[in-house]
């Protein structure tokens, strides 16, 4: 026993070890490697990637803590994990847990004492096009139905291994039901330099991740700082509930995205680009790193990086301290990443889409993509369209939809509302649906989650407060206890023991946490209020 | 002369300044926890919170710019620092009268300067690790306010980056750089710089009594 328990600690520090040695000096990518080959990462493998790094223990351990998909303790054999956005709730995905939690004999989070399973909960994963969903060791599964839960429970009980099972439960759907201007095949003499970024002022290519800053204006500054080496970041950390279309442009346009990564590299001088994807993608990875190797661009290298369970990394500043392998706790601004960036040096961040757009210019989209849209927001959004409606997925409008047509087209009917900009965004009830998708009125970053008259709003203000308090990195006091004392007020009016005072808090909190540190928490209650303002009766039924 | 408008009152502003150091300089109070002159400004607790031109600010974080008007002493400021104060003594486990800290706490002066009387919120009590393993030095997470100067002061000060922070949201701890996590297994002494700059009662000396008498004491 012991000699065998030797054998499998020597074993395991022997991959550690080969992990460093194999994976550089990235604390973070070292520790997802670490997780993925021994279902935990044990305090001994915390020690030996301090000392291997010549950083303090505290480093690696705060990351360990910080992720939600490293753990110190052991997972099961099967560690499985239940995409908990509200969109997977309208589609039964809580009575699934319980389903899969009792075939199993698990109780949630706890590791079954054979150690085949556990079983616990992760913010929204990005199928909410085809939920409900989970994520099996990392790789996501979609379209759950109770008889999908069973065989799923039949097949960890053999210990079948997921090489071995069915294909089908790892497809994911595109579902692109409306292509415009950014699919298009743009093959055009490509425009460089000085050409292109005076090409994407004039089309008016304004950020995608929904800020909106003007692009050309962000590459030029981050060419004009002073320092030495450059890096473009590419934020695919897609994180908000209810958007997915990230994915979607990663499955089928990143050899475009690579373009634009590569364009912007060239204008600002930058050697290096980084790829962060969200850890729900994993399932993306061997399609991405072959693309990668494809390439053949020996002056601009890019490397893909991992995140692994965070949000709070989709916020820029967050997600650059993510690359440099730290806890994803926003940074101070200014200085903002165009001066200070990764390691300190001039980055240009921009979305998924953006750089797609701007490769699209490049190409000679820009005239076509100036006609498109209002005065403020030229060209088209992709919106990732969900909840109760026949045709959920990815739409490509020209900016300045109305959430009418956006209705009309995915087949919703009799709806109470709109969720617009995922659980930080707005929610539109039905006088509102003539407003339209664009920086002017409703700036997004493409989520829109619909909600038909069968449904009790306090569910959704109840899952989106419980959200931010679990994926606030609680750096700030009021985002840190704020989001905290909003969920639990929102769990005593979704349990009807809810009070006045529970409610009067709730709007109370909303001065308190624009005081935060980031955009996390200043928009923390901004839905819940929204919800309580147009849908009072819904949380009156469970107030006292 | 470049100046700046705190509260209506015109204060010059020096090139490379905050908001925090142009109030200081000028003698005009901005209530604050975790900023501490010497260490880089922190931003976390938010009890400098200034609005700047009508946007909230960390006042500790935030360039002071020419032209800028700053709102420090309104209601609806008051009103924010006030619910800031109630939810770090809710978070955590502050019971003043037992606290050896008490009289000399910052947190405790900024509850008192702000005339919070209640808590507000329904308590949390925590029950985070302690650690009383060290012989001269004691730990007392209950009360940590995650202001991180110890964790500065022990690697920038003493060089002996003995702290850290970990966990996330409202799982955030402090966390001591030694492989059991003790710090019996650190060098840390009582006269360390990160001993002394911790602003409550979660990091106190061992072996002393309340031995400055009340009236006395930093704060009185």
């Amino acid at each position: 026993m012991t000699l065998a328990w030797d054998k499998k600690m020597a074993c395991a520090a022997e991959h550690a070890d080969l992990l460093i040695e194999r994976m550089g000096n990235n604390p973070l990518q070292i520790l997802i490697a670490t997780q993925k080959a021994f279902n935990h990462v044990s305090d001994d493998a915390i020690c030996r990637v301090a000392s291997a790094l010549g950083l303090p223990l505290s480093r690696i351990l705060g990351d360990v803590e910080f992720y939600s998909f490293l753990s110190r303790e052991p997972l099961g054999t099967y560690s499985v994990l239940m995409s908990d956005s509200i969109t997977d709730w309208m589609l039964g995905s809580r009575e699934l847990f319980l389903r899969l939690c009792g075939n199993l004999g698990v109780s949630p989070r706890v590791m079954r004492h054979d150690g085949l399973a556990t079983v616990g909960k992760t913010s929204c994963t990005g199928m909410c096009d085809q939920g409900p969903a989970l994520l099996v060791n990392g790789t996501a599964v979609a379209n759950l139905s109770d008889d999908r839960i069973d065989a799923i429970s039949r097949l960890m009980e053999k210990r079948i291994p997921l090489a071995a099972w069915p294909d089908e439960y790892f497809h994911v759907e595109s579902n692109i039901r409306r292509r415009d201007w950014l699919f298009q095949d743009w093959r055009g003499p490509i425009l460089e330099g000085e050409a292109l970024l005076q090409e994407m002022t004039d089309a008016g290519l304004r950020g995608r991740g929904g800020a909106g800053y003007p692009t050309a204006k962000k590459w030029a500054s981050c060419r004009d700082a002073p320092g030495g080496e450059r890096h473009v970041v590419c934020n695919a950390d897609e994180g908000e509930p209810g958007t997915f279309k990230d994915r979607v442009l990663l499955q089928h346009c990143a050899g475009r995205l690579f373009e634009g990564m590569a364009l912007c590299a060239r204008i600002i001088k930058a050697k290096k680009g980084f790829l962060y994807v969200r850890g729900e993608y994993r399932y993306l990875e061997a399609h991405l790193e072959a693309l990668l190797a494809a390439r053949r661009d020996a002056d601009f290298e890019i490397e893909l990086h991992w995140g692994a369970g965070a949000y709070i990394c989709g916020e820029e500043s967050a997600l650059l301290e993510s690359i440099e392998g730290k806890r994803g706790i926003p940074r101070v601004r200014p200085p903002f990443p165009v001066t200070f960036g990764v390691h300190g040096m001039p980055t240009v961040v921009d979305n998924v889409e953006t750089f797609c757009a701007a490769a699209a210019i490049a190409a000679g989209g820009g005239r076509e993509f100036r006609s498109l849209g209002t005065a403020e927001s030229c060209g088209t959004k992709l919106l990732s369209v969900s909840g109760d409606c026949a045709r959920p997925g990815i739409y490509e409008y020209s900016f300045g939809v109305s959430v009418d047509r956006i209705l009309e087209d995915c087949g919703a009917g009799n709806v109470l509302a709109v969720q617009v900009g995922g659980a930080a965004g707005n929610c539109l009830d039905a006088s509102e649906f003539g407003r339209k998708i664009c920086f002017e009125d409703l700036p997004t970053s493409g989520s829109v989650m619909v909600f038909d008259r069968s449904r009790d709003m306090r569910e959704a203000a109840l899952n989106f407060s419980r959200f931010f308090a679990h994926e606030s990195c609680g750096f700030c006091t009021p985002c840190r206890v704020g989001t905290e004392i909003l969920a639990q007020a929102m769990e005593g009016i979704s349990a009807g023991r809810g009070s006045g005072e529970d409610i009067a808090e709730i709007g109370n909190l909303g001065s308190i946490l624009r005081a935060s540190h980031c955009g996390l928490g200043q928009s923390a209650n901004r839905a819940v209020l929204d919800m309580l303002r147009k849908f009072p009766e819904h949380f009156e039924r469970g107030v006292n | 002369m470049k100046t700046i408008s705190l509260d209506g009152a015109m204060v010059p502003l020096a090139e490379g300044q905050t908001v925090m150091e142009c109030a200081l300089a000028a003698n005009i109070p901005i209530p604050h926890l975790c900023y501490l002159p010497g260490f880089a400004p922190h931003g976390s607790c938010r009890l400098c919170t200034v609005k700047i031109d009508g946007r909230f600010a960390s006042a500790c974080t935030q360039p002071a710019m020419e032209g800028q008007h700053v709102e420090i002493d309104t209601e609806e400021l008051r009103q924010v620092r006030l619910s800031l104060l109630r939810m770090l003594f809710v978070e955590g486990n502050h019971y003043c009268p037992a606290c050896e800290k008490s009289g000399s706490c910052r947190l405790q002066k900024a509850a008192y300067d702000e005339g919070m009387l209640d808590l507000h919120y329904r308590p949390w009590y925590p029950n985070r690790q302690m650690d009383a393993s060290h012989p001269d030095v004691l730990i007392d997470r209950d009360r940590c306010i995650f202001c991180e100067l110890c964790v500065k002061a022990s690697r920038d000060v003493d060089g002996k980056n003995i702290f850290g922070i970990s966990g996330r949201g409202i799982d955030t701890r402090l966390v001591v750089n030694s492989k059991s996590g003790l710090l019996a297994d650190t060098d840390i002494s009582a006269q360390d710089r990160a001993v002394e700059v911790c602003p409550v009662g979660a990091i106190l000396v061992k072996g002393r009594g309340f031995e400055v008498p009340i009236g006395k004491r930093l704060y009185d």
